[in-house]
């Protein structure tokens, strides 16, 4: 039997506001345990909730970012249930009438072909504190200063088709978002996290089959593997003639695999009503205009731009642009050599890439500055050092040891480009090598590799490379 | 035996006829010789009272005090006072001392009032009794076998018996105005947003609103000016001046239009108190006002309407009295869900659980719709025939309860017969309007009070309607026997 996947992702961002939803209270991550939980945050009797207005206008720059419509009127909602991590015993959320509804994003497939994804609704919501386990007896401790950060939360279409696909549409929505500077994307601290709806039907069919939620997938990798594992699960179950059960599955990533957390009976009925606290948020068209003045260039129109004014291809100008930081410093970069632009992409996709990697650095915390980079450029570019012993440079720079000029002049990686001190430094190679010289002349090509091998030894890497060849053919030739 | 009403406690202190420290030892004093009979305070602040006494007497000497400096007040022990236990008439907040000041009680503190103490209320202003507070029922000072309303019974049995002269109160579906009626007070439910419920444990969110009871129109319009006003803290709070009320109950009521609702006098109504209400009209009628007579057609649903919306809102309220931050918190609890259902059961008393258990009912999934969504929609029409009305009356009047004070017990065993003696009060809830009860005579020897509804932030209407009756009338001023 072929089966088809049919996937859709609930996306949950953090938004970058400094105080929380509906209260005053500072959002940072990281703070001592229930250091960061007002009255308003904990639950206490008598207190109440003001919407932040930084949230709303992050939620309004997604939704244009993405085409979508924003609601001139929309309303919060209760979701009611009892979680000790839950101070209020409700949620304040979005439910009937969410912010953003009806947009897209388009992602790239493996054949490079496009796929437009559907994103049904972006609603905000409070965010709930924590339950720790580890290092308590017999008690579980709360962490309340979570509780009401402001989430954005992003649900696509059931438009998604593989595991790969997924992978990609959450990528995209991470990349826009830290674009458009509303959520840090820091999926370890949990500011950007993923469920999954995931079910199979048969291949033609319109119906969609029962589908199993994935809760807990916190990477791009996990996501891939625990859709995967999930598709796998779902598939056998089918084939050997069972029913998939509407349930929410727990992945665990130490095992790779999906587990029942609680069927569709077990479900909590969460009683939504509209939230008396709040009034309903209304949005004025001269909001919406202001807010899409602060629209950055977004993701895909940058890649485009890159790939046309630079001369990329569009898999470079894709990497290029994964990040606002990375295409801003790439930009940098190419103005301050005054060009050479893919001379430029590939120090940046090459070495720097490889030493931010290394460190798991960010490119804002990258000690080789984008002017920086461009002075060892432009030496390579005007010769004063050769491409290979411009990756020391680098790696000097990188250590701390100062700008590419100064590396250069201190460790003497000057390149030669002097043909009369080439010259010598060749003849004192033939001179020590009269075995393999009788042998190249008597037709063993081959050797011509290892001469340059000596010549460039001997230089200490210094000799312009194609001067030494050149020069090379002519004096063995004799 | 005159008793000073507000306004004239605060002149006599400003002048310094009396002393803050004086005044507040007489009704500390009063408070210990006829609580124990009354139990209409669960927390008397007797030194913390007379400190404030002091201060206030020493700011009143420098001449820089505020408009109420010095003068006594009680809080119905529903609003959050920084240092006081604030319990809501609970066991679940038996243990509860509130970590700040509700926005009424900040307001009433820069004023310069002192705090006597917190009084009884229905558990969660859940009643319309006094009779479901963990605390025990309030007596009604008229008749002590009898309620004072609920479920700011305290509040209205501590004013009425002299214990304070004046109190806050709450009122969700008739909680001030009833009790006030019952006691033979004057009692105000502000529009829905005038006065921040900020710091006030929610009941009904979308009906609770602050409000106050006291002798006269005019003291009523004395704190009415200090608590009223926007607040940020508290979304729902409008921003919108506030009108010099005091100025305006001079107000000539000449052309005044009063609408008297017929379906007001329903079958339910005690005759007498009817006729009570037609005594009142013809004194407005004296006063130069034109009394019509209106209709409220969809009044029968109000209750109904009520028991929907205020427990769902209810259910979801108190869902964060759970055992786990603050409040009453089981006995070795074995299990997270043993911590929820103990703690809760044993912390909530009938009922609360009746409520909180009717408004699950309601949001649940499958009744949402015949339940909560069709009680919005029934909300609608009473808002609707209410603001029909205004576009040709000014005022409406009509009883504020449709019997005076029923005794202690009588209808703790059933449920609706309780809920009816709101039915004149709850409408006016729901749809957001102002809500007043003055005393307009006596049945049986027990007060009842003529409730003046009035428009959208119409208080200051309503307040000289009641003033200039009072001018006219002195039930206001009858004092309940043994408390001279």
């Amino acid at each position: 039997m072929e089966w088809e996947t049919v996937i859709g992702l609930e996306i949950h961002t953090q938004l970058l506001t400094k105080s929380k939803i509906f209260s005053g209270a500072a959002t940072a991550f990281g703070a001592p345990p229930n250091t960061q939980a007002c009255l308003v945050d904990l639950g206490y009797p008598g207190v109440l909730p003001v919407l932040n207005q930084e949230a709303v206008r992050m939620a309004v720059k997604f939704g244009l970012a993405i085409g979508a419509t924003i609601a001139q009127h929309s309303v919060f909602a209760r979701k009611n249930y009892f979680y000790p991590d839950l101070p209020k015993g409700y949620q304040i959320s979005q439910y009937e009438l969410p912010v953003v509804s009806r947009g897209s994003v388009e992602i790239e497939l493996e054949d490079g072909a496009s796929k437009r994804i559907g994103i049904t609704r972006a609603h905000l919501e409070e965010d709930a504190g924590k339950s720790l386990h580890e290092g308590f007896e017999g008690v579980s401790g709360i962490d309340l200063n979570r509780a009401g950060t402001p989430l954005l939360e992003i649900v696509s279409e059931p438009d998604l088709r593989s595991a790969r696909e997924a992978v990609a549409y959450m990528k995209k929505i991470h990349t826009l978002v830290r674009y458009l500077g509303i959520c840090d994307g820091n999926m370890q601290e949990g500011s950007f996290r993923c469920d999954a709806n995931v079910s199979l039907r048969r291949k033609g069919d319109s119906k969609l089959g029962t589908r199993a939620e994935l809760k807990n997938i916190n990477s791009f990798h996990f996501v891939e593997k625990a859709i995967t594992y999930e598709i796998g699960r779902q598939a056998e179950v089918l084939e050997s003639g069972g029913q998939v059960v509407q349930e929410t599955r727990l992945y665990d990533s130490k095992k790779n695999e999906t587990r029942s957390m609680r069927s569709k009976e077990e479900a909590n009925d969460y009683r939504y009503f509209p939230d008396p606290d709040l009034l309903p948020l209304e949005i004025a068209p001269a909001f919406i205009a202001a807010v899409r003045e602060t629209l950055p260039e977004l993701p895909d129109a940058k890649r485009q731009r890159f790939a046309e004014q630079y001369g990329l291809s569009g898999y470079d100008a894709g990497l290029l642009t994964a990040s606002r930081e990375l295409a801003d410093y790439y930009e940098a970069v190419v103005k301050a050599v005054g060009g050479e632009p893919k001379a430029c992409a590939n120090w940046v996709m090459g070495e720097l890439a490889a030493a931010l990697n290394r460190g798991n650095q960010d490119i804002a915390a990258s000690p080789v500055s984008a002017a920086a980079l461009a002075g060892l450029i432009k030496r390579v570019l005007d010769n004063t050092v050769s491409g290979k012993l411009a990756k020391e440079v680098f790696e000097a720079m990188w250590a701390g040891e100062g700008e590419a000029d100064a590396v250069i002049a201190g460790r003497g990686l000057t390149q030669i480009t002097d043909s009369s001190a080439i010259e010598k430094v060749i003849d004192e190679v033939m001179a020590a090598n009269p075995e393999q010289l009788a042998a190249y002349r008597a037709g063993k090509d081959k050797l011509f590799a290892f001469f340059v091998g000596q010549v460039m030894k001997a230089s200490k890497g210094k000799a312009n490379p194609q001067q030494v060849n050149a020069l090379l053919k002519r004096k063995l030739a004799g | 035996m005159h008793t000073p009403t507000l306004a004239e406690l605060a002149r006599d202190l400003k002048a310094r006829k009396i002393s803050s420290e004086e005044l507040t030892r007489g009704y500390l004093a009063r408070i210990e010789r006829f609580n124990p009979e009354l139990n209409a305070w669960i927390t008397v602040l007797r030194e913390p009272a007379l400190a404030e006494a002091r201060a206030a007497d020493a700011r009143l000497a420098k001449g820089d005090a505020g408009a109420l400096a010095g003068v006594p007040i009680a809080h119905k022990d529903i609003f959050c006072t920084a240092g006081v236990k604030t319990s809501c008439g609970s066991k679940m907040l038996d243990n509860f001392v509130a970590p700040y000041d509700a926005h009424i009680v900040t307001r009433l503190k820069q004023a310069g009032t002192v705090l006597l103490g917190k009084t009884n209320m229905d558990e969660f202003a859940m009643g319309s009794s006094n009779e479901t507070s963990f605390y025990g029922p309030v007596k009604n000072p008229w008749d002590r076998v009898r309620v004072p309303g609920g479920s700011s019974g305290g509040s209205a049995a501590a004013v009425a018996a002299r214990l304070a002269p004046a109190a806050t109160g709450t009122d969700t579906g008739g909680s001030i105005r009833q009790p006030a009626a019952l006691t033979g007070l004057t009692g105000i439910k502000p529009t829905y947003g005038r006065v921040s419920r900020y710091g006030m444990i929610a009941f009904a969110s979308s009906l609770d609103q602050a409000g106050v009871i006291t002798y006269t129109a005019e003291d009523a319009a004395l704190l009415l000016s200090v608590i009223a006003g926007f607040d940020a803290r508290d979304s729902t709070s409008v921003d919108r001046p506030v009108p010099d009320y005091t100025a305006a109950l001079q107000q000539p009521l000449k052309g005044l239009r009063i609408g008297v609702p017929r379906e007001f006098f329903d079958a339910g109504l005690d005759a007498r108190v009817g006729q009570a209400v037609q005594a009142a009209l013809s004194i407005y009628k004296k006063l130069g006002a034109r009394v019509q007579d209106i209709s409220l057609p969809n009044f029968g649903l109000s209750v109904p309407t009520y028991y929907v919306v205020a427990p769902a809102e209810a259910s979801s309220n108190l869902s964060r009295f759970d055992g786990v931050r603050y409040g009453h918190r089981c006995e070795n609890p074995v299990d997270l869900l043993d911590l929820y259902t103990r703690s809760r059961g044993e912390g909530f008393g009938a009922e609360v659980k009746r409520r909180i258990m009717t408004g699950t009912y309601v949001l649940s999934a499958g009744y949402y719709d015949a339940y909560y969504l069709k009680a919005q929609k029934t909300r609608a029409l009473i808002r609707r025939d209410f603001l029909e009305a205004f576009e040709n009356v000014d005022l409406i009047m009509g009883p504020t309860t449709p019997t005076p004070a029923f005794k202690l017990g009588e209808k703790t065993e059933d449920p609706v017969t309780m809920y009816l003696n709101d039915i004149y009060a709850n409408g006016v809830n729901l749809a957001g309007l102002p809500g007043l009860s003055v005393p307009m005579g006596f049945v049986d020897g027990l007060p009842v009070g003529l409730q003046i509804i009035g428009n959208y932030f119409d208080e200051a209407r309503m307040l000289a309607a009641a003033h200039q009756y009072q001018r006219e009338t002195d039930w206001h001023r009858q004092i309940p026997k043994g408390f001279e």
